[in-house]
């Protein structure tokens, strides 16, 4: 399929087009979790302050695929990654990297809400403070511009102290967007940041996504094909943990290459 | 009426009657004490040292041996323990190993405390040459204190979700950074319930104790005196008929203090793991 598509003059021009600014780029990205192989030769390139989509049916590597940009995997037990990773050109897994340096750089929101048990306040301070800042003017600051950044600030401000627990899902995940901005990421990883949510959770949340594009990278596996559409520059469609399809979303959507990406699209299967 | 209804009935009159029975149990065991033993406190009885073998005075040797026992056996078991635990369930993979280490922990905390007694003794008491004191009792009570808190503080680690330490190595927080500031805040409680039943063990004994830290009714200056705690006081007061009213006197302090130490526990450990 790879070298199908390589074959392919418009495929080699968008691709001389996407190199320009190009945020992170995988080569040959293979990933394993015992005899499972999840990903397969992934070769993605994506680009600065874009949302790309990662869709495709469960199972098929896309989660995987987010897990090894900020090597997230390597908690897992059995889990072996081979290939490269480059962000801004840096090889994640060759070179000498410092992981804790990586992940500050390429914060992640998960599937489910997964705020600290702590006040909201000291959620949001969490990583500033892990990463040695103690002055609690610069904290205070942090906080209030990061939930200002989350479009969570109106709501919690006058009650900064209470548990995190307390809040609704819709807003505890944006308490969590709001804590991976804390430590000011350039790239944002997103698993599914809204199965857990309801509709007009969700909707703030993609209101919010679409903000965050100006100064973030943005990467976000979804479910949701509506979703996708609505808010991505980019997807890339996953099936059994080969890369089938990447593009610009909209070409992708109403005009798909492959036959698989058209049955996944139009719902079917998966 | 429907059968099932029926049963749904009686299982929640079952339920009750238990919940009322384990009530009333604690309630008449408590009050039988504090009825006899109240009447028995006063400044003279909490602040005075005894005379003629306990019949007379008051019980302030044996308060100040038991805090003394308990403080430091918890100073030696509550780090050793839970660090044990944290090494358990966060650094070590699953295998043979660490079942042989899990089924030594249960097996240990099973086994009877005279057993320790007698290790105590030949141990500490007479090999190391510590003698009867505050000290061999307090090593003691903590090797014996140990598995019950390793246990559950491994318990309490195991039930944080794994959704915070992702979150938190996501920040880019290290394993020692996640397990200081979320893990172990979280699992705190768990721990906390560990420790005091820790607690409740270490005071509740008698034998080990007599057997490692003596029974002398001096106030213990130093971790190298013998001393007496509450529990061996009021057993020999019990046993050798010497005075029961005392003994009951002793009782309720012995409550109290217990209480006591459950509060301070739970704050020292909050203040030490939520800083």
């Amino acid at each position: 399929m790879k070298v199908k598509l390589l074959e392919n003059d418009e495929v080699k021009k968008r691709v001389l087009q996407l190199q320009k600014n190009v945020k992170i780029k995988t080569k040959d990205l293979n990933a394993y979790y015992g005899e499972l192989h999840a990903l397969k030769d992934v070769n993605l390139q994506i680009k600065k302050h874009k949302i790309t989509a990662l869709i495709g049916p469960s199972g098929c590597g896309k989660s995987t695929f987010l897990r090894t940009l900020n090597r997230l995997n390597d908690f897992i037990e059995g889990a072996k990654v081979t290939g490269d990773v480059y962000i801004d050109g840096v090889n994640i897994y060759k070179d000498k990297v410092n992981v804790v340096a990586l992940r500050k750089k390429v914060g992640m929101v998960f599937q489910k809400p997964n705020p600290f048990p702590m006040s909201i306040y000291d959620n949001i301070a969490y990583g500033p403070r892990i990463h040695g800042i103690k002055d609690e003017k610069k904290l205070d600051e942090i906080v209030e511009r990061s939930l200002k950044g989350a479009a969570l600030w109106e709501e919690v401000k006058d009650r900064l102290g209470d548990s995190a627990l307390g809040l609704s899902g819709g807003q505890q995940q944006r308490l969590c967007i709001a804590r991976v901005l804390a430590v000011e990421p350039e790239i944002v990883l997103m698993d599914e940041p809204c199965s857990a949510l309801d509709p007009v959770s969700t909707m703030r949340i993609e209101e919010l996504i679409e903000q965050l594009r100006q100064n973030y990278t943005i990467v976000i596996v979804t479910h949701n094909m509506q979703q996708a559409g609505r808010i991505s520059d980019y997807t890339a469609f996953f099936l059994n943990g080969e890369v089938i399809e990447f593009g610009e979303t909209d070409e992708m959507f109403y005009n798909p290459r492959d036959k698989r990406t058209e049955d996944y699209i139009t719902g079917r299967f998966g | 009426m429907d059968k099932k209804l029926i049963e749904q009935k009686i299982a929640v009159f079952l339920l009750g009657a238990c919940i009322a029975i384990t009530f009333f149990l604690l309630i008449a065991v408590i009050g039988h004490i504090l009825q006899k033993g109240l009447g028995q406190i006063s400044v003279e009885f909490l602040l005075e040292e005894p005379r003629d073998m306990g019949r007379e005075g008051g019980i302030f040797p044996t308060i100040v041996g038991t805090i003394y026992l308990v403080v430091i056996s918890l100073i030696i078991s509550v780090p050793i323990g839970v660090l044990s635990a944290i090494y358990l369930t966060e650094y070590t993979r699953k295998g043979p190993i660490l079942k042989a280490i899990r089924f030594a922990t249960e097996s240990l905390a099973g086994i009877p405390s005279i057993i320790f007694g007698l290790f105590g003794f030949t141990f500490f008491v007479i090999f190391l040459k510590l003698g009867w004191s505050v000290l061999s009792g307090s090593l003691t009570l903590a090797f014996m204190m140990l598995p019950t808190i390793v246990r559950a503080s491994e318990e309490a680690i195991k039930s944080v979700p794994d959704a915070y330490r992702l979150g938190s190595f996501a920040l880019g927080a290290t394993k020692w950074q996640t397990i200081r500031k979320v893990v172990l805040p979280t699992a705190l409680p768990g721990i906390i319930t560990g420790i005091i039943l820790g607690i409740g063990r270490a005071v509740g004994e008698t034998a080990p104790v007599i057997l490692t830290m003596g029974s002398a009714l001096r106030i213990p200056w130093t971790i190298m005196q013998p001393a007496r705690t509450m529990s061996v006081h009021l057993y020999i007061l019990a046993s050798e008929g010497i005075s029961m009213e005392k003994a009951y006197g002793t009782a309720t302090v012995l409550i109290i203090v217990v209480i006591f130490i459950n509060f301070l526990a739970n704050f020292v450990m909050r203040k030490m793991i939520s800083v």
